[in-house]
């Protein structure tokens, strides 16, 4: 009913994981890259040189600013045409998502820095910590904990961003689902429904799964 | 840069941003009507219909559009909900943005302390005075910083909007890359038309940013700040002999 059989038949079901295994993986890598450069630039914009804050403000604003499927066609179209690079769906999307999660992830961490209060630094000088010292000791633990939850929160909506990249051709799990629509025209014309309520029930578990966890950490630690 | 292809490629341009903004717009004004229902019934704690609040905005916030837009729009018909693109690109906003509106407006509700509503209570106020004149504009200006982010966030979503055939921008560059190869004149439309919709909504969520942030409890204007910056000062001079030297 409602085409629900077809992604049992043959090997529709695990080509379906595969295809969103193709979308995890992307937001994974784009991850592993994003978090520390986004550290790093993050650090960068509560420090103090105004030449470089202004900079990366400008930089960061922009790619915050822009929808990810224009960011997407910049760089999958943009650099074909400019530079002659011939960049597959995979690794346009992959640099795409990593530079939009680092801009991200630096105003997480900028914001996470700021939001620990002056006295906390007057604390620790006044106790004898040298500069190093307040922030291995001090500043680190605690904005690691404001930051946990966030990042989680943060790979949720790189998990939810990563379904654009059927946009620009990559074969993940949408593409496998019209894939699978289409050789099943005949036997089930419905299949369009079934099909589309699996991959939405599927993106559900993915993203819901680690939301609980940032919820639950969110209120052990605050 | 070709400036004729510019030219020639303007009013496209132009038509596709009308068409993304009005479909934007329309979405996130059926989303704040859904999120103010969704957060009045969490607030007021109503029995089942607040279970069946928390399940959609679960739904609705752990999934991409793109794919509720596919649902949508391929899904349905086959069970013999057909709706046209337009219609469909503005109900799934309206289905996504709900919950971030919802959440938005909570936390703006869930600020308004305790002891107020129940000062209220003892006034005498009833429970619509209550709101109206107590937790309302409390609870708006809390929730106007989330509000703005929550505008920005719908309108760069619109643009899968092009993913159910719609003729948004997304949709007119890619179709003028396919036919023409005037690869870096879409492009730099693309990105110049975004800009005009997105920055000045951006600009003023900022602003609204450093204006609301402190949620406004106990805050004086600035007025009343230095007159009592004065007032210290003063002080301070009267006293300052008696201290120093």
């Amino acid at each position: 009913m409602w085409g629900i059989e077809v992604i049992f038949k043959g090997k529709n079901f695990l080509r379906l994981l595969g295809g969103l295994g193709t979308a995890l993986e992307i937001s994974a890598t784009a991850v592993l890259i994003s978090i520390p450069l986004g550290i790093i630039l993050g650090v960068l914009m509560a420090g103090k040189n105004p030449v470089i804050k202004a900079i990366l403000r400008v930089y960061l604003d922009f790619i915050r600013i822009m929808p990810q499927l224009v960011l997407l066609f910049l760089v999958f179209f943009g650099t074909t045409k400019a530079w002659g690079w011939d960049l597959s769906g995979e690794v346009s999307s992959v640099i795409v998502f990593s530079m939009w999660g680092a801009a991200e992830m630096s105003d997480l961490v900028r914001g996470s820095l700021a939001a620990i209060p002056k006295h906390q630094y007057e604390s620790a000088q006044s106790l004898g910590f040298t500069p190093i010292q307040t922030k291995m000791y001090i500043i680190i633990p605690q904005t690691i904990r404001r930051l946990i939850p966030l990042s989680i929160n943060l790979i949720t909506r790189m998990i939810k961003t990563t379904s654009l990249v059927l946009m620009i051709g990559v074969v993940e799990v949408l593409k496998v689902s019209q894939q699978i629509i289409e050789a099943n025209r005949m036997t089930a014309p419905d299949a369009a429904f079934g099909v589309y309520l699996f991959v939405f029930v599927l993106y559900f578990i993915a993203c819901f799964i680690p939301s609980i966890f940032a919820r639950k950490l969110e209120k052990k630690w605050s | 840069m070709d400036i004729q292809v510019l030219q020639e490629y303007l009013p496209l341009f132009g038509n596709a941003a009308l068409l993304t903004l009005g479909l934007g717009l329309a979405g996130i004004a059926l989303s704040i009507v859904t999120g103010l229902i969704c957060s009045l019934v969490q607030y007021y704690k109503v029995p089942v219909a607040r279970q069946i609040v928390r399940i959609y905005i679960e739904l609705s916030r752990n999934t991409p559009l793109l794919i509720q837009l596919f649902f949508i729009y391929y899904g349905l018909p086959k069970i013999g909900i057909k709706t046209d693109p337009a219609v469909c690109g503005i109900a799934g906003l309206a289905f996504l943005g709900g919950s971030y509106m919802a959440e938005a407006f909570r936390s703006g509700l869930d600020a308004v302390e305790k002891i107020h509503v129940e000062s209220a209570k003892s006034l005498g106020m009833n429970k619509l005075q209550t709101f109206i004149y107590v937790v309302l504009p409390q609870a708006v200006r809390t929730s106007i910083p989330p509000f703005t982010a929550n505008v920005i966030f719908l309108l760069k979503e619109t643009s899968v909007f092009s993913a159910v055939s719609l003729m948004d921008l997304m949709f007119t560059a890619k179709d003028l890359i396919g036919l023409y190869y005037n690869t870096t004149e879409s492009l730099f439309l693309l990105v110049i038309f975004y800009l005009i919709i997105l920055l000045p909504v951006s600009l003023l969520g900022t602003y609204f940013e450093h204006r609301f942030s402190n949620s406004g409890k106990g805050q004086v204007s600035k007025k009343t700040q230095s007159a009592v910056k004065k007032n210290r000062r003063n002080t301070e001079k009267e006293v300052a002999p008696n201290v120093g030297n």
